[in-house]
């Protein structure tokens, strides 16, 4: 398999997740693209473990790696997920920019 | 060892209460007095512990010279007990028997090196203490306590009673500064200092103008002798590149110097002396000086600060033996004083210029003694500030009293003042000599000295100062019978003076009394004595033995009986000035009452010369046009200068460039803090941007 394919598509999906973290104003759409940057990186792992894996003794550290990532990514979700849940209570809205109290 | 090592207390002490008076002033109990008062008390206690502490360990050390020449000359005479010597031999190894090794008088030299340069020359000041600065501690804060005692009253109710307080305090600082001094450039100091106390103290009660005057004359006479001694004290240290007094006289004891040299700076200090101790041709202020307050006589003119002179003397004594030509011009100045001024004194009808003019006499006598001795010459100095303190307060007791200095407004005072008049007889048997009070042994060791040593100078000084012994007792009787004797001539009722005015004159009556025993001049007291407590050198104490001449000292005294009995004769009935003998002697009372004519030449001859021949007002021009001008536009510019670097250098450069800093620490803060915008999604790009740089950075290298 070529090793550039998965790559390329990881660095396109780590893009469209900082247009998406740097472009949006709603708080959960920002989540979203930062879940989509993080889904990339796994991506990169499982490929980068494909890659060692052929030359070495070293099976499966990449993708059990991978799966380590999507457990904290899950937790890391439900932590946000509240985060807004109480942004949206105090301010009745989502927006980040409305989130500006650490200013000088 | 406490007390002499802390001798800096005693001069420190009263100028500290000085500062606080002047500073606080009628703020302080007893408006300021009470507190001098009780600082000299202090200076006094401390005082008395360096006297004892100097006295005994200068005893001990004279015992040890005396054991170790017990043990020689009776080593000498075992030996010498076949041989067939004479007795001149035997008394002659004797007197070479040298002092034992480490036996030495003693001595605190400390100093502070103020100019740490290690340079070839020093200036160190620090303090001195021998037998002679103990002493002079002894007899300046003793009187100076008896007479700020006594100012409690003479002074009361005095609109200036505050300052003539501070004013004491500063006297007896600097005094004791100029006695503890152990560079000649230190006692300079304290020289001036005194004549600058002096000067503000007679010109006290200056709205009279003759009180101004008299303080101005007396202030300007004595500058005319500090001009020889500063003359002395520039030559002392071009001689020898030192004014520290140990390292002058070990360098005048090693004897690496110009003879010629050493004479003309020992007789410019000796100029000085003759300003400040009142020698002939200088003596005119002291009488004038009266016009002081009595209190301030007594410690200034009486028992401090006309003394210095001969302080000054026995403090570089070792020098001046050095140099017989100077020691003859003492002698002669001194014996011109006594005598002349003796003379003086009869024919004075203020109570005060008597006892001044009879202060200038004994200050002949203590002069010419240290030409000859010593211990004569500083004994004199200690028991004669002890009675004529007495007197001066006594008279100014009479004063207090009739509210008038002249003898002719007083009169049958004996019976109306007995406390004065009891201790006002003491002071003056005392001051006529008459045995056994203080007067007596100090007089008789003068006279016995001068006999002594002969010559020229020594003859001389002995039949004038018996002559002048004379003279002292018939004038001390003439103003007895004038003051208390007869009727009372003066307005209102004369009353004894308060409580603060008697008991001084009592305690000070007690040391005029028995203070000679302390130097009797037998060979039993000797090594004890006086002579012992203030030896400045065992050598030189053990040349000086005791000398009591008995001729001369019944001679003496027989003519002080004489004279008592003149003058009982001649003013027994205390007659009024139109009767008075001395005041009837034609052409001699007119030389007399005119100062020999001495004021006239200074006066006439020499101040009015120098009027009339423009020379005041060419130098008056030249120091308002030249000198002053020079001064002034130096001033001028100095503060042009001082002005410019404030404005450019201070203000603009110094305070602009910090005050710059901080308003740009400002401003770029308020800058800065614009990026701090609290919207997550910048900071997030600005991490991208970040991390895309250093990405593209690691990717090219």
């Amino acid at each position: 398999m070529l090793i550039a394919y998965p790559l390329v598509f990881a660095a396109l999906l780590f893009c469209v997740g900082i247009y998406g973290v740097l472009s949006r104003r709603n708080a959960v759409v920002v989540l979203m693209s930062v879940e989509l940057m993080l889904a990339s990186v796994t991506v990169n792992l499982v490929t980068f473990n494909q890659l060692v894996a052929e030359r070495s003794d070293v099976l499966l550290t990449g993708q059990v790696f991978a799966l380590f990532v999507l457990a904290v990514g899950a937790a890391e979700v439900g932590v946000a997920l509240a985060i807004i849940l109480l942004l949206y209570r105090n301010r009745a809205s989502v927006n980040i920019d409305d989130a500006d109290l650490m200013k000088y | 060892m406490w007390f002499v090592r802390n001798a800096w207390l005693i001069p420190a002490l009263p100028a500290v209460a000085a500062g606080l008076i002047f500073a606080l002033g009628r703020r302080l109990p007893g408006r300021g007095a009470l507190l001098g008062i009780g600082v000299i008390g202090l200076s006094f206690v401390v005082a008395l512990g360096v006297a004892v502490q100097v006295f005994s360990a200068n005893v001990e050390a004279v015992a040890q010279v005396e054991e170790a020449h017990g043990e020689v000359s009776a080593a000498e005479g075992g030996e010498e007990q076949h041989a067939v010597e004479d007795d001149q031999a035997v008394t002659e190894s004797e007197e070479e028997a040298a002092i034992p090794e480490g036996v030495h008088s003693f001595l605190y030299d400390e100093g502070v090196d103020l100019t740490g340069t290690g340079a070839d020359w020093s200036f160190q000041a620090g303090i001195r203490i021998d037998g002679l600065a103990a002493m002079m501690f002894l007899l300046v804060t003793f009187v100076s306590l008896m007479v700020q005692i006594y100012s409690t009253g003479y002074m009361h109710g005095d609109p200036r009673y505050t300052y003539f307080f501070g004013l004491l305090s500063l006297f007896t600082a600097s005094m004791l500064l100029l006695v503890i001094a152990n560079n000649i450039m230190l006692m300079l100091v304290g020289w001036e200092l005194v004549g600058i106390c002096s000067f503000l103290l007679i010109g006290f009660w200056w709205e009279e103008k003759v009180n101004s005057s008299a303080s101005i004359k007396a202030f300007i006479t004595t500058k005319l002798g500090d001009v020889g001694l500063v003359v002395g004290v520039i030559t002392l240290w071009g001689m020898f590149r030192t004014f520290r007094i140990e390292a002058i006289l070990e360098a005048v004891e090693a004897g690496e110097f110009s003879q010629s040299l050493l004479t003309f700076a020992l007789i410019a200090l000796f100029v000085g002396a003759i300003g400040k101790s009142a020698q002939f041709p200088l003596h005119t202020w002291l009488p004038d000086a009266m016009a002081g307050p009595t209190p301030v006589s007594a410690l200034i003119h009486a028992a401090t600060m006309v003394t210095a002179g001969v302080f000054m003397i026995a403090r570089l004594y070792p020098a001046f033996e050095a140099s017989p030509t100077a020691l003859a011009v003492i002698a002669i100045i001194g014996a011109i004083t006594l005598v002349m001024a003796g003379l003086l004194a009869l024919v004075q009808d203020d109570v005060k210029r008597v006892l001044a003019y009879s202060t200038v006499s004994q200050l002949g006598y203590m002069v010419a003694a240290l030409a000859f001795s010593y211990t004569a010459g500083i004994f004199h100095l200690f028991t004669h500030g002890f009675f004529k303190a007495l007197l001066f307060l006594g008279s100014g007791s009479l004063i207090h009293a009739v509210h008038s200095n002249n003898m002719s407004d007083m009169g049958g005072l004996r019976k109306a003042m007995p406390t004065t008049f009891a201790t006002f007889v003491v002071g003056s048997a005392a001051l006529a000599a008459l045995p056994p009070l203080a007067g007596f042994w100090s007089k008789d060791e003068v006279l016995a000295g001068a006999l002594e040593s002969g010559g020229y100078t020594g003859n001389l000084v002995w039949i004038l100062g018996t002559l002048g012994g004379f003279l002292t007792a018939f004038y001390m009787t003439r103003v007895l019978w004038l003051v208390f004797g007869g009727e009372y001539r003066g307005h209102g009722e004369p009353h004894e003076s308060p409580r603060s005015m008697a008991w001084p004159l009592i305690a000070l009556a007690v040391p005029a009394f028995f203070i000679g025993f302390i130097n009797l001049p037998f060979g039993f007291a000797h090594p004890v004595g006086f002579a012992a407590w203030t030896a400045f050198d065992l050598a030189y104490f053990e040349e000086q033995g005791a000398v009591f001449v008995v001729w001369l000292a019944a001679l003496a005294t027989v003519l002080a009986l004489v004279a008592v009995a003149l003058g009982t004769l001649l003013y027994r009935k205390a007659p009024a000035p139109d009767d008075d003998p001395m005041l009837n002697m034609g052409w001699a009372t007119r030389v007399l009452d005119r100062k020999y004519y001495l004021d006239l030449l200074y006066s006439d001859a020499i101040v009015r010369t120098v009027i009339r021949t423009k020379l005041a007002n060419a130098s008056y021009w030249f120091n308002d046009h030249v000198l002053d001008r020079v001064v002034y536009l130096v001033g001028v510019g100095t503060a042009r200068l001082g002005r410019a670097t404030y404005e450019i250098g201070d203000q603009k450069g110094i305070d602009g460039g910090i005050n710059g800093l901080g308003l740009s620490a400002l401003w770029l803060g308020a800058k800065l803090r614009l990026a701090q915008s609290g919207n997550v999604q910048l900071y997030a790009g600005a991490m991208f941007a970040g991390i895309t740089v250093l990405a593209v950075a690691f990717a090219v290298s």
